[in-house]
């Protein structure tokens, strides 16, 4: 039984075949612009790597940046209607107030508010105007609108307002696809209702995607299931995906340090991903990224995602190498991927962090000779150099005193030395596929977070139970085998500057995908 | 008679300032004015003018209402507000008195209630006054220098989104008429406004923290201008306001329990860089109140307190706080107004309930360590 995992980035598509936790083969190909042609040939050399059966392979897991992508370059997006239950609240700001204009545009600025919406303890704010609705209907269909984004205030509290609206609009609307913001976010209107706008706006490129992606596998003679990384480093159906996009927003960087706890088997540990230009450093607590707290800004539309707290700084292999005499700088201008033509060890004229390396024996890389004549001063200095920066940024992302090794991976890795400080280094096997293993290795979750009344005998300890409960069910839903579901994330936040004892609860599981013992 | 062309008008990029200044001086608290900021924008690009007039050039017979937003701040990131609610209670206020407001004052300039007297003066067509009453945030309605050094901020009006309209005719202190509206706020979904008695623009000059707004700008400003240069924005921030920073460290832990809809809590920071081995601890209440260095108190309430992440500068609510950011710790000294003995009774570490902990003005302490 295999698994087969592909990571789709900005410049390469990384495929690996696993069993159980071993990497069987990893490869690289060039991310193509219709993606599917890159998928295919690294996949193909991935199966022909490994030799193994096409048919014993159960299950394709692919980490893609394409929506986050179309979102950014204003590709492939479509109109919507926005449609917000809310009134009279929220008349102030309506749907993507706080858009960049051009993006708007192509949305098309198509926006409706209808008296509707919760209050935080759930009283309704208006009952659902179902006479405005028809109007709305009559609008979207004269305006030959396909999808619509429907967010109600508090729906996260009770999403009963939004999932009648919807069933309205596609009776009078057949053949409207309709997101209701509960499905996608949390408290926070704006941000969620922005959410649901832009998944709105990607339905038609995520079922052309998605279709492109399943031709590639049977192509390919697969047959299996394919699931797609979230940005929360777990998976969902390719057909949740269809209905989801936007859940795919930023998987990225989280593949890659799931990959690397998972290749060292570590499940605490700071990750350090050393590319030509830039170094991203990260911590994973308990397998999963350490998530960011502030708003993360996609396409220049703030979202409440959560995503992996990382962070760079200006060190890689081609990072310039300049001065003597205790002046020597590294970085943050870098040759980057012209490394192979410009660095000494490859020929060319230009002192990189490449080349210190090489010339202190850290790795042998291109043509030692060319750089026997650097002086030791200067690589002493140089290495010196790096050494600081690589300790002064993972001890930023420490979280404790604990002794937590580092790992280290991508192409610039040779840079890292074998401790950094107190702490030890792991280089992974197939560190430079360590995204596609993170795809590989990808978990189902379950999530709730929503305002809980401490009233009526409930403790906060009721409350976290049920929240508890609601998200297993939810995992359960989405494939993951029971007996493997664990609790990663559970919080509590008291509800400020009001009386009622009225909190927030978010918790989170995750389990194994059903099927897939690791 | 207030003049019509005194002071200066705000455009887009001083909003921005604004949100960044005000979120700073929220020393934790107040919410984030993110949701204020877009209102206030929406309401310039429709072409409603939003003037700033100088505290010192209010005619001492200059009627003014102070006025803000009273509950829950993550309930104003949901249910976000219609957007006449202010001009609702200045009208109200009108109509019960009988009286015609010349300009608006600002209760809080830390966090979201900044925003909200520019928004509701500039829908009635009335300048705002360069003043606020607590030159920071502060939890509760009775903590203005307003009500500290006298005035009684009833009859009041309290209106929701909905159209209630609400007034509270007398309470027989400040911090009744806190207690009363903090209850009615519940009932109206937990976010709503408020407007106070009006005061006299004699006593405003007196007893309101002058230049609130201009300071909170230039704040901001200085922030804006240190990321555009990749300048350190803390550096900015302490030169801007005369502050220091006192720590800098990693989040170790976080404790939080809820009392009568406050938050209360304490934060563990450990050190690095310069304050590497060294403890940090800020005790919380809505807003950061005591700054502890390995124990010892070393910052009070009212001296603000501020956390920021450590790399964009940007402030970060007590709600927000997580184990294991990174982030430093700025004092800066409150102004004179709040450090009186009848201030220090209602916004010092006993109008707190901090037991034990005195207040030792940071400008004091400042004195003593240039001296050794």
């Amino acid at each position: 039984m295999y698994r087969l995992g592909i990571d789709v980035g900005g410049t390469n598509t990384d495929a690996v075949i696993m069993a159980g936790r071993s990497v069987l083969a990893g490869v690289k190909a060039a991310t193509t612009e219709d993606v599917t042609s890159g998928v295919i040939e690294a996949m193909e050399a991935a199966i022909s790597k490994a030799a193994v059966e096409r048919s014993k392979i159960t299950h394709v897991m692919i980490g893609t940046t394409h929506f986050t992508n179309a979102v950014i370059e204003r590709k492939h997006v479509n109109p919507v209607a926005a449609i917000r239950l809310c009134l009279p609240a929220t008349a102030c700001l309506p749907p993507m107030v706080d858009w960049p204009e051009d993006l708007r545009q192509t949305v098309g600025g198509h926006r409706y508010l209808v008296r509707g919406g919760y209050e935080f303890d759930g009283r309704e704010i208006a009952p659902l105007d179902i006479d405005e609705l028809d109007r709305i209907a009559a609008d979207i269909s004269a305006k030959e609108l396909k999808a619509a984004a429907i967010t109600s205030v508090f729906s996260p509290i009770n999403a009963a307002m939004e999932t009648a609206a919807r069933d309205h609009l596609m009776k009078r609307c057949p053949g409207l696809r309709v997101v209701v913001s509960s499905d996608i976010g949390r408290i926070g209107l704006l941000e969620r209702e922005s959410a649901a706008i832009m998944n709105a706006s990607l339905l038609e490129l995520s079922g052309r995607t998605v279709d492109a992606f399943g031709r590639a596998l049977q192509a390919a003679g697969l047959s299996c299931p394919f699931f797609i990384t979230q940005n929360d480093g777990t998976l969902m159906g390719a057909e949740m995906v269809r209905e989801f996009p936007v859940l795919t927003f930023a998987s990225g960087p989280t593949n890659s340090m799931r990959g690397a706890a998972f290749l060292t088997g570590e499940s605490d540990a700071i990750v350090v991903d050393i590319g030509g230009t830039t170094t991203d450093i990260g911590a994973i607590q308990r397998g999963f990224p350490r998530q960011a707290s502030t708003v993360v800004d996609i396409g220049g539309v703030r979202t409440n995602f959560r995503m992996p707290d990382v962070f760079s700084i200006g060190l890689g292999g081609g990072s310039l190498v300049r001065g003597t005499g205790g002046a020597t700088s590294v970085g943050p201008q870098s040759v980057g991927y012209r490394i192979t033509k410009e660095a000494l060890v490859f020929g060319g004229g230009t002192l990189t962090a490449t080349d210190i390396a090489v010339a202190a024996g850290r790795a042998s890389i291109g043509n030692p000779a060319a750089v026997a004549s650097l002086s030791g001063e200067l690589v002493g200095e140089a290495l010196a150099e790096i050494v600081q920066m690589l300790e002064r940024g993972v001890e930023r992302s420490r979280i404790s005193p604990e002794p937590i090794p580092v790992i280290a991976v991508g192409g610039g890795s040779i840079l890292m030395p074998e401790r950094l400080g107190d702490l030890r280094v792991i280089r992974p096997e197939n560190f430079a596929v360590a995204n596609a293993v993170g795809a590989a290795i990808a978990q189902v979750s379950g999530e709730v977070d929503r305002i809980f009344s401490l009233a009526n005998g409930l403790t906060r300890e009721t409350c976290l139970k049920q929240a508890e409960e609601e998200a297993r069910e939810k995992a359960m839903r989405s494939g993951a085998a029971p007996a493997t579901i664990t609790v990663i994330e559970r919080e509590d936040v008291p509800l400020a500057y009001l009386p009622g004892n009225a909190t927030r609860i978010h918790v989170k599981v995750v389990g194994e995908m059903d099927g897939v013992h690791a | 008679m207030l003049e019509r062309t005194s002071g200066f008008l705000l455009d887009e990029r001083k909003i921005d300032a604004l949100e960044i200044g005000a979120a700073i001086l929220g020393t934790g608290g107040g919410g984030n004015p993110y949701i204020g900021k877009l209102r206030a924008r929406e309401a310039l690009r429709q072409g409603f003018k939003m003037r700033i007039v100088p505290l010192e050039t209010l005619p001492d017979d200059a009627v003014v209402v102070s006025l803000g937003g009273i509950g829950a701040p993550l309930v104003s990131h949901e249910r976000i507000k219609e957007g006449k609610e202010g001009l609702r209670c200045i009208r109200a206020l009108e109509e019960r008195l009988g009286i015609s407001v010349d300009a608006v004052a600002c209760e809080e300039i830390g966090g979201q209630n900044a925003m909200e007297p520019l928004i509701t003066a500039s829908a009635a067509g009335l300048p705002v006054v360069d003043c606020d009453g607590m030159g920071r945030a502060f939890p509760e309605m009775q903590m203005t220098t307003y009500s500290i050094y006298g005035h009684r901020s009833t009859p009041s009006v309290m209106c929701d989104l909905h159209g209630n309209v609400v007034i509270f005719e007398h309470a027989a202190s400040e911090k009744w008429h806190e207690t009363m509206a903090r209850a009615c706020v519940v009932a109206q979904g937990g976010a709503s406004t408020l407007a106070s008695a009006p005061m006299s623009g004699k006593f405003l000059k007196q007893f309101a923290i002058p230049g609130s707004y201009s300071r909170a700008m230039a704040l901001g400003e200085a922030v804006l201008t240190a990321r555009r240069a990749h300048a350190d924005p803390i550096c900015a921030i302490c030169e801007s306001e005369n502050g220091r920073m006192v720590f800098r460290g990693k989040i170790a832990d976080v404790s939080r329990t809820i009392a009568g809809g406050f938050v209360r809590g304490k934060v563990h920071l450990t050190g690095f860089d310069q304050y590497e081995g060294d403890e940090g601890s800020v005790l919380i209440q809505n807003e950061n109140l005591v700054f502890l260095r390995n124990g010892a108190v070393e910052v009070v309430v009212p001296d603000l307190i501020v956390i920021l992440d450590v790399d964009s500068g940007e402030a970060i609510t007590t709600e927000m706080l997580r184990y294991g950011q990174r982030v430093a710790v700025l004092a800066l000294p409150c102004h004179p107004l709040l450090r009186s003995e009848a201030a220090l009774e209602v916004v010092g570490p006993k109008g707190f309930g901090l037991e034990g902990i005195d207040y030792r003005p940071m400008c004091e302490q400042e004195r003593e360590r240039v001296a050794r």
